[in-house]
């Protein structure tokens, strides 16, 4: 019996992630169709971080394929409290299910869990690492509204610590992406991200910018993600900087009638409400679409015969 | 009176400050000042009672200053010392059997390093409770930490697990 873990998306070809994407889109299409396909199957969510969307989309995911969920709770109320190791953790509750979600605040956390269970475990997040399920979804909800080839996306905000951004950064490598990354200086990539994206392409699909105004016009999608108030020293510092990386209607003025503007949510003030009602916006699109791209890595992980591996990696 | 391990290189005149060995490994061509590193890297550190001789900073005629390490007892293999090529690139190492060199070999740089070096980031998995063994791949100018990937190019020898 084959199980594919999904710890990075630095693990996924091409062939891995169109994979996956078609799943979806079939299941999108007819989610009927899967609707008992994973009777009694029990997945396990263990969030040593607090998530709302998240772990809904994967509990919703997985009761739309038939199965349930079994949920170790708040760290606080857990045996984690009374120091149990993260390794004995998974170790147990993978006797209990038959696979595991992972958030952990450390980094790494879902490469040395997944060293000590059989079942498929998937990472929803260790610290400032990887999140790859919501990478999944963000290239999916990429793909229906501009195509994955000949692409120009924006990435803004916070790229240091946002696990969003360097899951995503190091997927788009697989397509033929101009990737333009906006920010403050102090919230840039970092240089582990920057040194893997330049492994991966050659470094003229990577650009780094402080300001938005010079690589607007030429963006299909623009990916804004939150900036957030702890990452400065003080109050004033941070609503400086952050003011320069928030978008309005007046901002887009200088868009392309076509671009594409999502976000991972949840939002506070960077895309203003005025632009949920334009064509542009697709980040509610993009939240709903956690649920087909959940279903579809559950789907493929738990199939005996399937996989996440694409046929190019066999 | 010549040392017969350490002809190659007409070190013979400073040889004398370190005393020869009968049987065991001698790590020569250290650079200056990495010999107590070198000790530590392969944790060797005299508690099991291994007879050590350490020269260190010795002239040479390939560095200005050398350091050479001695283990008597002991035949170091060659995955022992191949971490040492992230602290001491240039090492030669000898292994002496009956005060006769019997291997000489240079050390090689490894794809992975385990359990040698502790990762220096505290967001990092590995530097918790957990029981996990560190892992590094080697880079050509650094080392990565296979958990939580940080980079570490500068001073590798402050990362060695003591």
């Amino acid at each position: 019996m084959r199980h594919d873990h999904l710890i990075t998306s630095k693990q996924l070809s091409r062939a891995d992630i169109e994979t996956v994407l078609d799943r979806a889109a079939e299941i999108d299409a007819d989610p009927s169709a899967v609707a008992d396909r994973h009777a009694n199957t029990l997945l396990g969510l263990l969030f040593f971080e607090p998530s709302t969307r998240t772990k809904m989309s994967f509990e919703t995911a997985m009761k739309r394929l038939g199965g349930d969920v079994v949920d170790m709770g708040s760290v606080e109320s857990s045996s984690v409290k009374k120091g149990e190791t993260l390794a004995d953790t998974v170790r147990v509750i993978e006797g209990y299910t038959d696979a595991l979600v992972l958030r952990h605040p450390k980094q790494g956390a879902a490469t040395m869990a997944s060293e000590f269970v059989d079942v498929p475990l998937l990472n929803a997040g260790d610290g400032a690492g990887h999140h790859p399920t919501q990478t999944m979804l963000d290239l999916y909800t990429i793909r229906e509204n501009a195509g994955l080839d000949d692409l120009t996306i924006g990435i803004m905000g916070d790229l240091k610590y946002g696990r969003t951004v360097h899951s995503l950064a190091h997927a788009l490598t697989n397509f033929e992406t101009q990737q333009h990354f906006i920010s403050p200086e102090s919230l840039q990539l970092p240089r582990e991200v920057v040194y893997d994206l330049h492994q991966r392409q050659d470094g003229s699909g990577i650009k780094e910018h402080e300001s938005l105004e010079a690589v607007l016009p030429s963006l299909d999608v623009l990916y804004v993600t939150r900036i957030q108030r702890e990452r400065f020293p003080d109050e004033n510092e941070y609503q400086k900087v952050a003011g320069e990386y928030q978008i309005d209607a007046a901002t887009l003025e200088a868009a392309s009638d076509d671009l594409t503007v999502m976000h991972p949510l949840p939002r506070v003030d960077e895309i203003a409400p005025e632009i949920d009602d334009t064509d542009h916006a697709a980040y509610f699109e993009q939240a709903h679409n956690g649920v087909p791209v959940r279903m579809a890595l559950l789907d493929l992980l738990l199939s005996d015969d399937r996989g996440i591996r694409g046929e190019a990696d066999e | 009176m010549s040392d017969d391990h350490d002809h190659h290189d007409g070190d013979d005149d400073h040889e004398l400050r370190v005393s020869k060995i009968r049987d065991g490994t001698v790590i020569d061509h250290v650079r200056g000042g990495q010999a107590l590193n070198v000790l530590a890297i392969l944790g060797i550190d005299g508690t099991d009672g291994e007879e050590v001789s350490i020269g260190m900073n010795v002239p040479s005629d390939r560095f200005a200053r050398k350091d050479i390490v001695k283990v008597e007892g002991r035949e170091l293999s060659q995955d022992e010392v191949d971490v040492l090529s992230l602290i001491a690139p240039d090492a030669t190492i000898n292994i002496v059997r009956d005060y006769d060199v019997v291997e000489k070999h240079r050390v090689e740089r490894p794809e992975v390093v385990e359990g040698v070096l502790s990762c220096p980031n505290a967001g990092c998995i590995t530097t918790g409770d957990e029981p996990v063994t560190s892992r590094f791949s080697v880079l050509e100018d650094g080392v990565r930490c296979s958990y939580c990937e940080r980079i570490v190019r500068e001073e590798i020898a402050s990362l060695i697990d003591t």
